[in-house]
């Protein structure tokens, strides 16, 4: 008889347990992606030539990384502060230190890294050895520029040792690692740190990769090459399996291609209740390669379109021309269907490119108060989305509003940008539709004054519910406060939703709570017509969609409402499953 | 060679934009350029240098040019330290 998940991972002695981040099984090798900031690798060299390459290109990069810090520095703290930078950038081109570290590289046959690591060093102990209090203020200057010559040049060495087809094991993954490494078919993620919203979750659920995050010292129990079973639905993970184990995953891989080619024959239906209510399911897409799986997985339209992939893929800042390439590209792809750009959503833990460190970055200048204080890095994005929108199929999203201000700004910027459009001749659709996130509780507290000024408004709830928690979701110490099913988000989904509809205006959710399948009743119940979700998550919530009834989902959700625990808002949407016999893909592979 | 003591007159000391500034116009010339305080000889067309030197107001350096335009060099640059950095 075939054993069952719970057999199987009961007696293994071999298991590492998780958070399940993003669906699938896969077996494959382990590679170890361990990064630690200047661990400088002191060993040797035999090509010489090679390393001063390395040594020139990591040096070029850097500069045209702090050039583009320096122009958002000069914008945001003015030129007084911005001298930091530039002297940085001097730094990068001082001929006795760079003459100095070339002729070190030649004579001692050392990495790059180690030499650089060393020579600047030297001049860090100087400044510290002064008393003046300033002069260890400016070591720590030197660090940053330190840090970023070395990690260009260990960027270089990392991306050449990727190797295929291999399921990655790391303590974190930034969003920019996690792109490099789906560039090279990372069959899963293991990463120790973070939990469903990390963003590693959230990009290796839209690349569709198998992922179990929150595994806290999977690092220090897998070894490089030992063959890994990663179990994406139970947030499991089978060191060097046993033959038992193999071919009982094997079996579970084969039942799952079967199950995902049954989903497909879904791909062409509708997100319909079976009472009838229709709900329109969107794509929420980071990369440019994931249009292709958002179009395969039958999204009616990109629901949200992260526009600071393309600045992490880049690693600086994109051009308005660049971005107007990018933007038609993915109109064109989607046409007719609706495409919905966000603005630039950095800051937060987000891509801190701008190297300017802030003691609370999650309360500070991010999204559209970083764009409102660089208004050229703004209206450049403005006009590339506006460009892009010639025939009718773009909207415009803005991030982290929280004040009528904000809009009101905004939307007199993008007023400018299309005056400008029409000067230059440039094609737009003079009517594109400004929408904002709803993820700041001031914003959800007032959702019908905002709608009132606004096209339409889309919730996100991974921000709204860390604020309205106050739980830093991706602080392991924390983290299992952040709760879904929190009465509060309930009740200020509910305000945000009817507000919205008082205004008569369009409401959608785009967080990642809708890509829990147990949250799906709840926010159909609660009156949500409009889902957008990771694609590779679309199939399995329309499948839910299209077993439970409207109306019971209402009953559901207006009972949810009188809930006072999140304890108890969870069993009763458990008992929703279970009653209604609808079946969580995790229980049918 | 040309040898010139200099004091610093402005409040803030040598901070970090009179050291770029100083590095600049040393880069112009082809002549060698030293700044000396407190037995530590730093060469002046480095920047990196330039900020290890810990310069308070009304401490002195010592700087050496050297090379065919260090009339030149010496002029301008002891000349900046006398504006008080043009702060």
């Amino acid at each position: 008889m075939m054993k069952t998940f719970d057999e199987i991972f009961e007696n293994a002695e071999n298991i590492i347990t998780g958070i399940a981040a993003a669906p699938g099984l896969v077996i494959a090798k382990a590679y170890k992606f361990i990064k630690e900031e200047l661990e400088v690798n002191g060993q040797k060299i035999t090509n010489i030539k090679q390393a001063l390459t390395d040594l020139d290109e990591a040096i070029t990069r850097s500069k045209k990384e702090l050039n583009k810090i320096l122009n958002l520095a000069r914008d945001i703290m003015g030129d007084k502060r911005a001298i930091i930078f530039e002297a940085q950038m001097m730094i990068l081109d001082d001929p006795i230190l760079l003459g100095t570290i070339k002729r070190r590289i030649e004579y001692e046959k050392m990495l790059p890294e180690f030499i650089v690591n060393d020579e600047i060093s030297k001049y860090q102990k100087l400044m510290f050895q002064a008393h003046e209090a300033y002069m260890s203020e400016r070591a720590h200057d030197i660090e940053d520029i330190k840090n970023r010559i070395i990690r260009n040049l260990q960027n270089k060495r990392w991306k050449s040792k990727i190797i295929q087809d291999v399921i990655v094991v790391s303590k974190t993954l930034t969003p920019a690692d996690t792109i490099l490494f789906s560039k090279s078919n990372t069959k899963g993620f293991v990463i120790d740190h973070g939990g469903l919203t990390s963003h590693a979750a959230i990009i290796s659920r839209s690349l569709n990769i198998p992922a179990v995050v929150g595994t806290h010292n999977s690092t220090l129990l897998i070894n490089d090459g030992d063959e890994l079973v990663v179990d994406g639905f139970h947030g499991c993970i089978l060191v060097n399996p046993t033959k038992r184990q193999c071919n009982f995953f094997n079996i579970k891989i084969k039942h799952l291609k079967k199950l995902q080619k049954s989903l497909e024959e879904l791909k062409d239906k509708k997100a319909e209740t079976t009472d009838g209510k229709i709900i329109e399911l969107l794509a929420n897409v980071d990369v440019t390669g994931e249009i292709d799986i958002a179009k395969t997985s039958g999204a009616q339209g990109i629901g949200l379109y992260r526009s600071e992939q393309i600045f992490a893929e880049m690693g600086d800042l994109a051009s308005e021309e660049e971005q107007t390439k990018i933007y038609s590209k993915l109109a064109s792809r989607m046409y007719p269907q609706m495409v919905t750009i966000r603005a630039l959503d950095i800051g937060g833990d987000k891509f801190n490119f701008s190297g300017i460190s802030e003691p609370n970055p999650f309360l500070g200048l991010r999204g559209i108060r970083l764009l409102l204080a660089n208004e050229s890095l703004f209206k450049s994005q403005i006009r590339a989305v506006l460009r892009a929108s010639k025939n009718k199929n773009v909207q415009f999203m803005l991030p982290m509003i929280s004040s009528l201000e904000e809009v009101r700004k905004s939307k007199r910027l993008i007023d400018e940008c299309k005056k400008e459009l029409k000067k230059a001749k440039e094609k737009f659709d003079n009517n594109i539709k400004i929408g904002i996130m709803v993820e700041v509780p001031s914003t959800a507290l007032l959702a019908k004054e905002f709608a009132d000024e606004v096209d339409f408004l889309s919730i996100g709830t991974n921000d709204l519910i860390q604020y309205l928690v106050a739980v830093d979701r991706g602080n392991d110490l924390v983290s299992d406060l952040y709760r879904e099913f929190h009465p509060a988000v309930l009740k200020t989904l509910k305000i945000i939703i009817d507000g919205a509809k008082i205004s008569n205006k369009n409401v959608s959710l785009c967080g990642e709570m809708a890509a829990d399948t147990l949250a799906i009743p709840l926010l159909i119940g609660l009156g949500l017509e409009t889902l957008s979700i990771s694609p590779s998550t679309i199939t399995y919530v329309k499948k839910i969609i299209r077993s439970i009834s409207y109306l019971k989902s209402k009953k559901l959700a207006d009972e949810c409402l009188t809930f006072t625990t999140s304890q108890e808002i969870t069993s009763r949407i458990e008992k929703f499953f279970v009653d209604n016999s609808i079946k969580r893909t995790r229980n049918i592979i | 060679m040309i040898t010139k003591t200099v004091k610093i007159i402005n409040k803030a000391g040598l901070h970090t934009r009179p050291a770029a500034t100083i590095v600049k116009f040393a880069s112009k010339y082809s002549c060698e350029f030293f700044i000396q305080k407190d037995g530590i000889n730093i060469n002046g067309k480095s920047i990196i240098g330039v900020m290890t030197l810990a310069a308070e107001m009304d401490s002195e350096l010592t700087l050496t040019f050297d090379g065919k335009d260090e009339v030149e060099a010496c002029e301008e640059i002891v000349s900046f330290f006398e504006r008080g950095f043009d702060e």
